[in-house]
């Protein structure tokens, strides 16, 4: 009894050692550094730009690194590493001058031949690259000297200089790549050529990055370390803005917005994106394939403002088109009842309803399938009762892990009706009307429409910017009549912001470059 | 004794053999994969990158490829992290979850055993009445209401400590989640202790140990701690564990990144590598830990080495 009670002693004072230890390795950093300290709702899994797939990853690299072209803040392009460029009068050929003065964080200079290194990477199936076919309307890349490189597509490609702004076209260093191997992206290594360098990156937890001097922008970058802090709970996130630990949010907390907006409305800010929320039909099984007009009644049936209203209420619109609206050049075509109050649709879904052999004796057996989440959970159930009232069945929800949804949905065999979403890559209409061309893997739904096809291959085609535009409009007309889905709401950005914090600028992209913004000196 | 330790070592092999191939069918089984997501990659990018990490291959192949890395010590690249391996992923989760965990039991221990025990010398008055209610309310809330009413209380509201973990700095990021850890651990305590000291107060060497004039203090001291802890130390063993195996949501809730946070993201995002790692490194830790508790009693027990 003597020795356990020694033991226990022992072990109280190996915790207290313990404890104290722990407690020394603190980092703090000098107080003369303006340090601006922003949430991220999910660990980048990787910044090797060739690796990431994610948002997140893309809005660090987007402060680490930078392309030919970049964003301003409110979201209108700028130049880039590129000073300025010249485009043939066919579109097909772009000439990029690269600033004399662009550098690598290790002070080596930046030159036309490290993008046309990073793009063979980005493609080369070794890479094992996510975005390796970003670039798949480029046919050559070259570097005519050092600081001029020229672009030649193969068809003319509106949105280039958009893609030209993704962390997936950005130069890599390569004898750094040469020399780290697998290994190049981690702090002290990484070498970038964006307004900061990674500095520190402790898994799940934090990614510091600091003021990269040799940025040829350098001295008009206000912040000298920006922390990301890795934080997936909504709710924690935000008390740690609450107490004072964030300058910026990536999100807002569903739950308590209307508080929120009460408390903070001066700090909110809240814009239209480039994503849709939407529900997929299954359009390779019954009861969906080939029933366009059971489709559309389901769809009609569904009261999206009274959603974007009560269930989602973050100011949140209801979508009646595919092609969310803000997008350059474009205006989206709506669905053909976007016009008629919700009873009038009732009416005419009611009709559709029973045109497709369906009613109170037979009524429509239907599975419903979204992935984890408060949210989801809600629509999944508003949509339900909304179906029931108006159609009088009772659809089944089926609540899925999201890998398992994501399993499902590509499988195709169980889904019926599922819960998706897509966001947009870039800032035109190709981004969102080219995942349902009917070769697309991204077209979850199974959605096979010549006509569709044609159109879309009509405006690629296409010199004239008005004349593709309308190409594509025609485009979304046909597919919408044939309700390949349900679009549901068109998501907004929600961010906390300091009032401190000067040079936020809301834009449909939801990019926000750390550069851009200071910190203004307490009064 | 060295040939009873050596038997022991070589029939843990099988039990970790036996570990590593189920939690490997069982990952692979679960649908979906690493690289799935909403964001459907063309079907070459797909191959692409499924026979970068030999995820083309045919399950057994793929098992016997993990196990000659295993035999090397190596577990393998995270699939999710890209640019960690699960090596440096565990090496630097695991010390925080034991850091934390370690700091919580021992912070448990302290106030359990004091207020239990002030509790069962008080037995029937006010004293007793409010700790063992407060014990039963440590014991009924749950961490996920207790860990948010602390961080508002705390940290937004009178701002005293940081709500969350990083970039907080020395010492102060570590009260918070140990606080949350050990509250259910210190009201299960306190009620042990006091059940047991009072069993243990009434039995008649300590009514001796009185009758000879002992003070409470030294009576408490000298003759009923001891036997009264007892049921204490027998908990301890399902406390550490749980506590080695991390708190997930503390973690969670204050954005710790230890083990038990890579443990659920790890399933939830499919990453085969660090599951299987996670679950290798506590399997072996277990055994390991079951190994020298029996390698004791032997030295202890003459009995246990001649069977």
């Amino acid at each position: 009894m003597l020795r356990s009670m020694k033991c226990i002693r022992n072990l109280l004072l190996l915790f207290v050692l313990l404890g104290i230890n722990a407690c020394g390795s603190s980092d703090d950093a000098s107080p003369s550094l303006t340090v601006l300290n922003r949430g991220i709702n999910a660990e980048p899994e990787s910044l090797d730009a060739h690796k990431a797939k994610s948002l997140q990853a893309a809005d660090v690299l987007r402060d680490v690194g930078e392309g030919l072209v970049s964003f301003t803040a409110s979201g209108e392009l700028t130049a880039g590493a590129a000073k300025s460029w010249e485009v043939s009068d066919d579109l097909l050929t772009y000439t990029f001058h690269i600033r004399p003065d662009a550098k690598w964080s290790n002070g080596d200079k930046l030159t036309a031949e490290h993008f046309v290194f990073a793009v063979k990477r980005l493609v080369d199936p070794a890479t094992a690259a996510f975005y390796a076919q970003f670039l798949e309307d480029v046919s050559e890349l070259r570097a005519i000297d050092d600081h001029t490189l020229q672009i030649v597509l193969a068809r003319p490609t509106p949105y280039l200089l958009s893609l030209l702004t993704h962390p997936a076209t950005f130069p890599m260093h390569p004898g750094e790549i040469e020399k780290h191997g697998e290994a190049f992206a981690r702090p002290g290594i990484l070498v970038t050529n964006g307004a900061y360098r990674l500095t520190g990156w402790i898994p799940g937890s934090l990614l510091t990055l600091s003021r990269n001097d040799h940025y040829w922008n350098n001295r008009n970058t206000a912040i000298d370390e920006v922390r990301y802090h890795v934080l997936s709970q909504e709710t924690t996130e935000y008390s740690r803005y609450r107490a004072g630990e964030l300058d910026i949010t990536s999100t807002v907390p569903t739950d308590n917005f209307a508080q929120v907006k009460k408390d903070l409305g001066d700090q909110l800010r809240v814009a239209p994106v480039l994503n849709i929320y939407y529900y997929g039909y299954n359009l390779t099984k019954p009861p969906f394939k080939d029933h366009p007009a059971l489709r559309q009644a389901l769809s009609m049936a569904i009261d999206r403002e009274l959603l974007v209203e009560k269930v989602t209420g973050r100011g949140e619109t209801p979508a009646y088109s595919w092609v969310p609206p803000g997008v350059d050049n474009y205006e989206p075509t709506l669905l053909s009842y976007a016009e008629l109050t919700q009873e009038e649709r009732n009416q005419l879904a009611r009709t559709l309803y029973a045109e497709a052999g369906y009613g109170a004796e037979n009524p429509l057996q239907l599975e419903l399938r979204y992935n984890t989440g408060d949210t989801h959970r809600k629509i999944a159930l508003a949509i339900q009762s909304m179906w029931r009232d108006v159609l009088g069945f009772e659809v089944v929800l089926i609540n899925e892990e999201f890998q398992v949804l994501l399993a499902n949905v590509r499988d195709r065999e169980v889904t019926q009706v599922f819960r998706s979403s897509w966001t947009g890559d870039y800032n035109d209409a190709h981004t969102f009307l080219s995942i349902l061309q009917s070769q697309n893997a991204a077209n979850v739904p199974g959605y096979a429409s010549d006509e569709y096809d044609a159109l879309l291959k009509r405006a690629a085609e296409q010199i004239d910017l008005q004349r593709r535009r309308l190409y594509m409009e025609e485009a979304e007309r046909v597919m919408l009549a044939d309700h390949p889905a349900i679009p549901i709401y068109f998501y907004v950005s929600k961010h906390l912001v300091k009032p401190n914090v000067a040079g936020w600028g809301d834009n449909v992209l939801d990019y926000h470059y750390s550069q851009h913004l200071s910190i203004k000196a307490a009064e | 004794m060295l040939r009873y330790a050596l038997l022991r070592v070589l029939g843990a092999i099988p039990t970790l053999l036996l570990v590593i191939v189920l939690a490997f069918l069982m990952v692979h089984a679960a649908p979906g994969g690493p690289f799935d997501d909403e964001r459907v990659l063309p079907a070459d990018v797909a191959a692409n990158i499924e026979a970068a990490y030999h995820l083309d291959e045919a399950l057994p192949a793929q098992f016997a490829r993990y196990m000659s890395g295993l035999l090397r010590g190596d577990l393998g690249p995270s699939y999710r992290y890209r640019d960690h391996t699960v090596s440096e992923l565990i090496g630097a989760g695991f010390p925080l979850s034991l850091q934390i965990g370690v700091l919580a039991v021992a912070l448990a221990l302290m106030l359990g055993i004091t207020s239990g025990t002030a509790a069962a010398l008080r037995q029937g008055t006010m004293l007793d009445r409010v700790v063992m209610s407060l014990a039963m309310t440590g014991i009924s809330i749950p961490v996920f209401v207790v860990a948010p009413v602390l961080v508002l209380l705390l940290a937004v509201k009178l701002q005293w400590l940081p709500a969350g973990w990083s970039g907080a700095t020395g010492a102060a990021k570590f009260v918070l989640p140990v606080i949350t850890l050990a509250l259910p651990q210190i009201a299960y305590i306190a009620r042990l202790t006091r059940a047991s000291m009072i069993d243990v107060l009434g039995q008649d060497f300590i009514r001796t140990a009185r009758a000879q004039g002992l003070g409470t203090g030294a009576l408490i001291r000298v003759h009923a701690l001891k036997p009264a802890m007892l049921p204490v130390l027998s908990y301890l063993g399902p406390a550490i564990a749980a506590v080695l195996t991390g708190s997930v949501v503390v973690e969670e809730v204050f954005g710790i990144p230890g083990l038990g946070q890579f443990f659920v993201r790890g399933a939830l995002n499919r990453d085969y590598t660090l599951v299987l790692g996670i679950v290798i490194f506590y399997a072996t830790l277990i055994i390991a830990l079951n190994l020298i508790v029996d390698l004791l009693y032997s030295v202890l027990d003459p009995r246990v080495r001649r069977r």
